[in-house]
């Protein structure tokens, strides 16, 4: 058996490659490709939101007490969110293996 | 039928653009393309165009508009030239990927260095392998037709078409040029209607990640796309034919019938290269020419069918391909070539770089070399024509 099968027959794929699924990059948790991950202290942060908005991945979602969380599944670990973190806290720590 | 109207080709070609009611034209001027953009600004400008025309800051964002646009549905159009192309190069190969049918005009130009901006085909060849269709004419009247039909194939075979007429020798020459009537262009192109597109409603990715799992049957796909536009190119030539009394074919040949000696050329050095022909015609000589206006995807069979008998072949090139087995053109024919049972020798010249002039009497030397290798082993390698010692 070759190593990387083909996932799909090329005559089947959908001209240009295109997705025609909206929203399925949900399907694809992308997470384990970082090697740091955001660790938040709730004791610093002032929910101001710029981590969410700023986060590339869109990994933030808001927590029922209104903390911004990241969703490690889809988190790559570039530390934008806590170079951007106005109060500083959130740190990026090695993610275990 | 439309009229004759003696017009500088490059506003002849933006005309034709015109003509094809293009929605959005995204350029930036680069000489000798520079006529053909300016008129179709001038064109929207006055209101004689209702399309958008962007004036961005270099063609990697000409293109890269271009890739946006189309992907939302509507027509593009692109022109440039030298620099300007391999400045574009990235988004080339996303263009065909994507299967967006935009239709680029290149004023062929050749590379710096040395800058230059006169002609020759160094520019369009190093685009060989990006999954566009390419076309080259040889005249003005031929330069506007193959503008129709670029977009007739684009949007059928949904592959980007590239073009290409020869700078300032074709571009900036006034030729009587016959349009076709409006009418006429509207029912050979009708309007753009792509099954998928980008739209807020109807929300789809598009030039997403192809990881190792399907990467190679993307390619696969557009590579058989790009084979299989085959049928559509021709059948789209043969549909103009009915409209405009202009036939066109993928490999256009001249006195070949018996002819023992051939040559291979692409580009306006073909009217030469015909008085060439015809002067040893008058001697006696059998030669004779073949012209390729298809040049990917690569009409091998009309290629090996037009070669008929012939014992050599000179193949001219207007590019070097450096530290290679040959010119561009000269590869491509070596190799295709090797499949099939002809065998004629390959005499390989690089001739007419940088606009120098190729006249008659070269053309005629270069024939001689072909009867010369008709009997003995042929060089290997290619000759860079007339290049002082
Ligand atoms: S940027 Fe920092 S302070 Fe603001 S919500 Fe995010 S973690 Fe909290
Ligand atoms: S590290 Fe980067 S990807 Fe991860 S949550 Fe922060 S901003 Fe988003």
């Amino acid at each position: 058996m070759p190593k990387s099968p083909g996932l799909v027959s090329w005559k089947k794929l959908p001209i240009g490659m295109f997705i025609l699924e909206a929203g399925n990059s949900v399907k694809f948790k992308t997470g384990d490709w970082k090697s740091m991950k955001p660790v938040l202290d709730k004791e610093k942060c002032i929910k101001c939101g710029q981590c969410w908005l700023l986060c590339p991945d869109m990994a933030y979602s808001q927590d029922e007490e209104g903390y911004y969380i990241s969703n490690l599944n889809y988190c790559k670990g570039c530390g934008i969110c806590a170079s951007i973190c106005p109060k500083g806290a959130i740190t990026m720590v090695l993610e275990e293996v | 039928m439309g009229k004759r109207v003696a017009k500088e080709v490059s506003i002849a070609v933006a005309d034709a653009v015109a003509q094809c009611r293009v929605d959005v034209i995204a350029a930036y001027p680069i000489t000798p393309q520079t006529h053909i953009v300016e008129h179709l600004s001038e064109l929207v400008n006055n209101g004689e165009l209702d399309a958008e025309f962007v004036t961005v800051e270099s063609e990697h964002a000409a293109l890269s508009v271009c890739i946006g646009a189309s992907a939302t549905g509507v027509r593009t159009f692109t022109s440039t030239a030298a620099q300007g192309l391999l400045f574009m190069y990235e988004c080339l190969f996303i263009a065909s990927a994507l299967r967006l049918p935009i239709v680029m005009v290149v004023a062929n130009r050749s590379v710096s260095a040395p800058i230059s901006i006169w002609n020759d085909h160094g520019d369009i060849m190093t685009m060989r392998d990006a999954g566009w269709i390419q076309t080259f004419s040889e005249n003005g009247q031929e330069a506007v037709d193959l503008v129709y039909h670029a977009y007739r194939v684009a949007e059928k075979a949904m592959l980007p078409v590239a073009v290409n007429l020869d700078g300032f020798i074709v571009t900036h020459v006034v030729e009587p040029i016959e349009l076709l009537d409006q009418e006429l262009v509207d029912r050979y192109i009708p309007p753009y209607r792509p099954k998928y597109k980008l739209d807020p409603k109807n929300p789809i990715t598009v030039g997403a990640i192809g990881v190792p799992e399907i990467y190679t049957e993307a390619r696969k796909a557009l590579d058989v796309a790009l084979e299989n536009s085959y049928r559509t190119i021709v059948q789209a030539w043969k549909d103009f034919e009915k409209i405009s009394g202009r036939k066109y074919q993928p490999v256009e040949t001249y006195r070949m019938e018996d002819a023992e000696v051939g040559m291979v050329i692409m580009g306006s050095l073909t009217e030469t290269a015909m008085n060439a022909v015809d002067k040893l015609r008058e001697e006696g000589k059998k030669v004779g020419l073949l012209r390729f206006r298809l040049w990917r995807p690569f009409p091998y069979r009309d290629f090996l069918r037009a070669i008929g008998k012939v014992k050599s072949l000179v193949v001219v090139d207007r590019a070097l391909s450096h530290g290679s087995t040959g010119g561009p053109v000269g590869i491509e024919i070596r190799s295709a070539l090797y499949q099939s049972n002809k065998r004629p020798k390959i005499v390989n010249f690089v001739a007419g770089l940088a606009g120098r002039d190729v006249t008659v009497e070269d053309f005629i030397e270069m024939f001689e070399k072909g009867y010369t290798y008709m009997t003995k082993k042929a060089p290997f390698f290619y000759e860079i024509y007339g290049v002082k010692e």
